[in-house]
């Protein structure tokens, strides 16, 4: 599985074999196989383009003229939600809140990855196997028992309330890819590396994690994708708005400026901006990270 | 097996030379052995610390608090027994959640699904634009549940929103209506939503497993004359048959703990007809300050999981976990 990105959509298919009779099956049936693709992504993009668009008009205008082009054109809704300090808080606290999981649960599965792969030890399946079951475990079987003892820890309203249970239920899906990826790094290396005289410690940090880097990086990615989107947690513990996350944000300001669609569509364009961009900009990690976690996990 | 921090199993170039019949031999071995083992498990404490305070305690006292009538303040102490249980399953609203639940895995493994599949089949041709449509259809995945809910629960605005408006202008008005306000349309405008937002996802699996089916096969079937149903039934979907499963376990999963979309949409209304389980446990534990009985639900909710999850590794999964990791790795070098 770890080199599941690799074999992910962007590998080109082969050539088609130089006869002709596929390629003339191509042209025949390339017509409503297009018509097929292009209707599905319609569907897909429409509503997408749709909130654009409504962005672009005031609440007024919306309701006279829902489907056509904006006219005329209307900044104010995205400028005012840029101009305001709410939404870059929220921007704010979304990224510290994602980047501290990451790098919290990347690290802390990583040692554990490294022990449960290159270990031989008493009881290395029985604990694979507790942290594994965890995948199985819906977070809502937790969330009162963990938002009592938030509570009695103090973490309400504080991002450490969010940080670690996000981390302790990443740790699941991270150790199995990580481990997944450490065990394909040869053991000569660290044969050699003990030669040399490194501890067990020495090899992780020197050799293992700089070769896995590949990984780490799928890891990231889905944690910091997954952090990003969370609601159920948040919405959980922040009760005050000083460290609402964007899908918090979001709701609340539906629920704010009901009457305002327009502003509404406008602040959902921009709350989307910054997964699709991420998306854009690390496709392969995460689509990559998703395929080697489903066939793990 | 690359596992070489092995003291005493070593063998090969590196390997120390073995130990002197000695009467200290015995002892140094033991210690060497007890230094790795503390060495190994060394590694873990980070992560078990976590993992057992932050979800392992808590699904383990949702356990114990089951079976207590509790508000959530100070421990538990009024013990009730199963009453929580007996009530929950009398309870018209929960055997919803049920049924609902049921539904959404039926909707989902008949039409979702085998959509994504159809999707996956098609993109899985070279042809133009096919990164873009890989994109766009993965795209609303990565969006969050809370914004996907906003916009399409404005999308679905009764007469305003989009749907009603674009059906009302080719003249189908009479077919939309109050989507996510009428009883009887709500769970089907929500499996539409899931659907767009999640058979992306689906997708991308199949088609990761797609991409490392050996073309050959395909290509001797062709040469046998296979036309394109036969080779798609014979020797595609056998070899998918892998990443379908998981992709179905997964949707199952999925559908018993739903909950962000239901919340942000429609909170569970119209009356309660589009509540899932995961919405009546908030409902109760943090809305009606009935801790107890919420946590009846979340044990129910834990035991259908777990059943699932076992009953699906014993008779589905078992015999794919070789295919499945050869599958994924066939295709990359």
């Amino acid at each position: 599985m770890t080199l599941a990105h690799k074999t992910l959509p962007e590998r080109p298919a082969p050539a088609p074999a130089a006869g002709t009779p596929k390629r003339g099956r191509r042209t025949g049936r390339s017509l409503p196989l297009h018509v097929v693709l292009i209707t599905v992504g319609a569907v897909m993009a429409v509503p997408l383009l749709y909130a654009v668009l409504s962005g672009f008009k005031s609440t007024d205008q919306l309701s006279r003229n829902p489907i056509g082009l904006p006219d005329p054109w209307v900044t104010s809704n995205y400028t005012d939600i840029l101009v305001s300090g709410s939404f870059w808080q929220l921007v704010g606290s979304s990224t510290l809140i994602a980047v501290s999981t990451t790098v919290l649960v990347v690290a802390v599965s990583a040692l554990a990855a490294f022990s449960f792969a290159r270990f031989a030890f008493r009881g290395r399946e029985l604990l694979f196997t507790l942290f594994t079951m965890g995948l199985m475990f819906p977070f809502a079987v937790a969330a009162l028992p963990l938002f009592l003892l938030l509570r009695s820890l103090g973490l309400l309203d504080n991002p450490l309330g969010v940080i670690l249970p996000q981390a302790a239920f990443g740790l699941p899906m991270t150790i199995i890819i990580l481990r997944g990826f450490f065990r394909e790094i040869p053991g000569e290396l660290e044969e050699a590396a003990t030669l040399d005289g490194c501890g067990p410690f020495g090899f992780f940090w020197r050799v293992l994690l700089p070769m896995a880097r590949p990984a780490l990086g799928t890891v990231s990615v889905l944690a910091v994708v997954t952090s990003w989107n969370n609601f159920f947690l948040p919405l959980l513990v922040f009760t005050e708005s000083t460290w609402w996350t964007i899908p918090i944000g979001v709701q609340q300001f539906q629920g704010q400026y009901a009457a305002d669609t327009a502003r509404v569509f406008a602040y959902l364009v921009l709350a989307m901006v910054p997964a699709l961009a991420f998306y854009s900009l690390a496709e392969r990690q995460l689509v990559g990270g998703l395929a080697a976690g489903a066939t793990k996990g | 097996m690359t596992s070489t921090f092995l003291p005493d199993r070593r063998t090969g170039p590196g390997a120390a030379a073995p130990p002197p019949p000695a009467a200290g031999a015995d002892r140094g071995r033991a210690r060497r052995r007890a230094v790795h083992w503390l060495t190994a498990v060394g590694f873990q404490i980070p992560a078990l610390i976590l993992f057992m305070v932050l979800v392992l305690l808590p699904i383990l006292f949702a356990l114990y608090a089951a079976f207590f009538r509790w508000g959530g303040f100070g421990m538990p102490s009024d013990y009730i027994g199963t009453e929580n249980f007996s009530r929950l399953f009398a309870d018209p609203v929960f055997l919803g959640d049920l049924w609902r639940c049921l539904l959404l895995v039926v909707l989902s493994l008949a039409l979702q699904l085998p959509f994504a599949l159809a999707m996956a089949v098609l993109l899985n041709q070279r042809m133009r634009g096919r990164a873009v449509y890989r994109m766009l259809f993965f795209a609303p995945y990565v969006l969050s549940e809370a914004i996907t809910g906003v916009l399409f629960s404005m999308i679905f605005a009764p007469g305003d929103g989009l749907a009603d408006q674009v059906l009302g202008s080719i003249g189908l008005g009479g077919v939309g209506g109050e989507w996510f306000a009428d009883p009887s349309m709500v769970m089907a405008t929500l499996f539409l939503v899931m659907t767009w937002k999640y058979f992306g996802f689906h997708m991308m699996l199949y088609l990761a497993g797609l991409q490392s089916i050996p073309k050959e096969l395909n290509e001797a079937a062709l040469i046998d004359g296979a036309n394109a149903w036969q080779r798609l039934r014979s020797v595609t979907l056998p070899l998918l048959a892998p990443t379908l499963r998981i992709s179905v376990f997964l949707s199952v999963i999925g559908a018993i703990q739903l909950f962000d979309l239901v919340w942000v949409i429609t909170q569970g209304g119209p009356d309660h007809h589009s509540e899932t389980m995961a919405v009546t446990l908030f409902q109760f534990g943090f809305k009606r300050y009935q801790v107890g009985y919420a946590s009846a639900i979340s044990v129910v909710m834990f035991g259908i999981s777990l059943v699932f999850a076992l009953a699906y590794q014993r008779f589905v999964l078992r015999r794919d976990l070789q295919g499945a990791t050869t599958t994924m790795r066939g295709g990359g070098t």
